[in-house]
């Protein structure tokens, strides 16, 4: 079975404290993803994703604070322009834009951060080795 | 290169069960950068914090990295730790192998090889971080209170007393808020008003509260130490810097609508105050019912007004106040009993919410604290009390417990008794919750004393008949099914977060719960405070609780306030973005992503400026800028690059 590596970069007020919460909470999730944690997801560079992929990750996976909850007012907002339109731009230089996502988990959503490094892991998996 | 010193943590066995140590230390030993690596059982205690102390001096270290448990807990215990041997606090840094690995992975291969990467992606992150100092922030040294119920007033005049100022807010015209609509107080009995009106009183004579009533916040900006806040004044059509209060205008006007103070049971004037000691003791004037606002004619109460303080023609005012903290105290609605289908969903006018029983009860309510009922005015003979409306039902309403609807509801039986002393008063509960010092004395009190009869189980349905209310449940210790002919019913409706208050929690930034309460910033250890800095809770916008946990709470907010302006600054975290005036190009994309207004363009110069008090170091900008110039520190692109190297490398 492909083992695809992901990288996640989250924000330190919603997505990490979620990932945080599962950890409290015992919960399990598949291990392909280890995550970078950033002050806001907005810090993250469209770069930052081209760089992943060009090193070998398979799967990118952002998390921010729900619309309206982000910590710093408007970075979340900032973050779903740039990866929309990052996503058309991957598409288009051949890799499936499924291999990115961005997702809002809050600091009380442990079972979700949980799921939904789950799904993302499957859909990667399905995707198969990103080869460019 | 930095020498980098790793030290792993086993938490115990919280790490060690599911992360081989060796392997980990094996693997980094020979890593870039990584001069000593060692494990210790609880890197948090103190022989742990010790050891690490020790090395860095031993070592020579530069930076370290300890992997452990969450940034949240413990990054604070060893920034302190390695500050006292001379290290700048951001040269440690944490790897957090616990709540992201070793607790959510079973396998122990695997959460070993992925405590490996998130290892050295920390220490890619620790080689290049940079020594900073805080930013110091200056703060004023002025509170703002939002709500002035007990909880308000209560937070309010122990900052006050504090020395420092307050600007009370609340939109109705009188503070006081829920406290001051409740008869008797459980489990003591004492008159509500009796209590209460003396702290009004020390609010409006305190020199340090400068009190705005029938206000309301509409925009919040800034930060923590530097709030700016504008306020909407709302129109009462009154000068009250003229009025006297002398009530002339309340006793001759002709107009009277339903009370909102006596939850729709009494009247009010259109000009009024919502009950004789209200604070500050000015009328408002409400337009929409006014004579002369809908037909242009009366002015009884300005032609009789002795100062001539009635002016027509006043219109909203806008305000802005700078303060360096926030209270929020804005306090609860009770759950709408029109949303009861089974209870009669507000159409029965015997059938009444607990608040307006309160008005009944008291002494200064419409039937002068005798008990009778709405619809006809007859004194009930058999009043039925139900707890649990809306609340402990995640169903059809809410899951969670209103926390005092058990004592009140008590409590009204027993006030009931003592006003209708041939009444027979029922109680239909789930469970019954006394938790609360001299409660289940009460409690017990209110069924020897007082006979109240406690009925174990819920009501299915009630509907009028013959003048009477039929109410059908089941007691469940009997298993008999029970059918009730009261002349009243009361419902102990679920404690709700006051109207607005989530587009309020919107504009200052703070979080609340799927059932809308406010979200404090630890559930057991930080209680009173949000989680933006300087914005701190109070009372039931927080969780439903009684009057002396809201007072307690309350005094917990003041004291946050009170220790956030014991010094004259505050420091700020360094990690904001700079520029590299080399490379800035001018090209101004970071100052329109800045949600601070941190970022100037200086035109003349071709590049911009930061303002480092402003910065919240969000990274925004850094991520917009395409020469590179906007890094922010500590998070620099090639410190974000090399970490997703070192994650990708194996």
């Amino acid at each position: 079975m492909f083992d695809p590596k992901i990288i996640a970069f989250y924000c330190k007020w919603c997505t990490s404290a979620g990932a945080d919460l599962a950890g409290t909470s015992r919960m399990t999730y598949k291990p392909n993803i280890v995550g970078i944690r950033v002050m806001c997801s907005s810090r993250v560079d469209p770069e930052h994703i081209l760089d992943a992929f060009k090193n070998g990750a398979d799967g990118v996976l952002i998390g921010g604070c729900h619309p309206g909850d982000c910590h710093y007012e408007s970075g979340n907002y900032k973050t779903q322009k740039r990866i929309t339109l990052l996503k058309k731009m991957i598409n288009d230089l051949g890799i499936d834009k499924n291999r990115l996502r961005l997702e809002w988990i809050s600091a009380a959503e442990g079972k979700r951060f949980a799921k939904v490094v789950d799904e993302f892991t499957d859909e990667v998996q399905k995707l198969g080795k990103l080869k460019i | 290169m930095k020498k980098i010193g790793v030290f792993v943590c086993h938490c115990g066995i919280n790490i060690s069960s599911t992360v081989d140590i060796e392997a980990v230390k094996e693997a980094l030993k020979n890593y870039p950068g990584v001069t000593h690596i060692e494990d210790y059982k609880y890197m948090c205690s103190d022989p742990g914090q010790n050891l690490l102390k020790e090395r860095i001096k031993e070592k020579g270290l530069d930076g370290v990295v300890v992997a452990a448990c969450s940034p949240t807990l413990h990054e604070n215990t060893f920034r302190t730790a390695v500050m006292l041997v001379g290290m700048n606090l951001y040269n440690c840094e944490i790897a957090n192998i616990r709540e992201q690995c070793s607790w959510v992975h079973k396998d122990k291969k695997v959460a070993t090889k992925k405590a490996k990467l998130i290892i050295k992606s920390v220490v890619e992150k620790a080689l290049l971080n940079e020594e900073l100092e805080p930013v110091k922030v200056p703060v004023t040294r002025r509170a703002m209170v939002v709500g002035a119920g007990i909880a308000g007033i209560q937070a309010a005049l122990n900052i006050a007393n504090s020395g420092y100022e307050v600007v009370l807010v609340d939109k109705n015209p009188s503070i006081g808020g829920r406290m001051a609509q409740l008869s008797e107080t459980f489990p003591t009995l004492d008159c509500s008003q009796c209590i209460l009106t003396p702290k009004m009183v020390e609010v409006s004579q305190n020199k340090n509260i400068k009190l705005m009533t029938y206000s309301e916040v509409v925009d919040v900006s800034g930060f923590v130490g530097n709030f700016k806040v504008k306020i909407k004044k709302k129109v009462k059509y009154v000068d009250w810097d003229k009025c006297n209060g002398c009530g002339i205008c309340i006793e001759k006007c002709p107009v009277t609508v339903s009370s909102e103070f006596n939850q729709g049971v009494g009247k009010r004037k259109v000009i009024y105050t919502p009950f004789p000691q209200a604070v500050p003791n000015k009328p408002v004037l409400d337009a929409e019912n006014c004579t002369y606002f809908i037909k242009g004619k009366c002015q009884i109460c300005k032609k009789l007004c002795p100062p001539d303080a009635v002016d027509y023609t006043q219109v909203d005012e806008f305000v802005e106040e700078e303060v360096g903290a926030i209270v929020v105290a804005t306090g609860y609605d009770t759950y709408d009993i029109s949303n009861m289908e089974e209870f009669g969903a507000g159409k029965i006018p015997d059938v009444i919410d607990g608040l307006t029983f309160e008005r009944l009860l008291s002494s200064s309510g419409p039937t002068n604290g005798e008990v009778r009922r709405p619809s006809d005015g007859k004194i009930p003979k058999e009043v039925v009390f139900i707890s649990c409306v809306g609340s402990r039902d995640p169903e059809h309403h809410f899951s969670y417990c209103s926390k005092i609807c058990c004592m009140y509801s008590a409590k009204h039986a027993m006030l009931y008794k003592h006003r209708v002393p041939d009444g027979q008063p029922f109680i239909f509960y789930m469970d019954v919750r006394t938790g609360g010092k001299g409660y289940e004395e009460f409690y017990q009190r209110a069924q020897e004393e007082d006979k109240v009869i406690y009925l174990r189980g819920k009501v299915s349905k009630l509907y009028r008949e013959d003048g009477k209310i039929v109410v059908c449940g089941i007691d469940t210790l009997s298993g008999k099914y029970v059918e009730l002919n009261a002349d009243m019913v009361v419902l102990a409706t679920a404690i709700r977060p006051s109207a607005g208050v989530n587009e309020f929690a919107r504009l200052l930034k703070i979080h609340y719960d799927e059932n809308g309460f406010l979200t404090e910033a630890h559930p057991k250890l930080r209680p009173v405070e949000s989680l933006s800095a300087g914005i701190y809770l109070a009372g039931c916008a927080q969780a439903p609780k009684d009057i002396p946990d809201t007072i307690a709470q309350a005094s917990g907010a003041a004291a946050m306030v009170a220790n956030l302006f014991a010094s004259d600054h505050l420091l700020h975290e360094p990690l904001i973005a700079g520029v590299n005036e080399d490379l800035c190009s001018g090209c101004g994309f970071c100052v329109t992503v800045c949600p601070y207004d941190a970022r100037k363009l200086n035109k003349e110069e071709g590049i911009v400026e930061v303002n480092e008090v402003l910065c919240e170091g969000c990274g925004s900008c850094s991520a917009s800028c395409p020469s590179g110039a906007a890094q922010q520190k500590n998070f620099t692109d090639t410190q974000l690059v090399n970490m997703v190297k070192a994650i990708l490398k194996d």
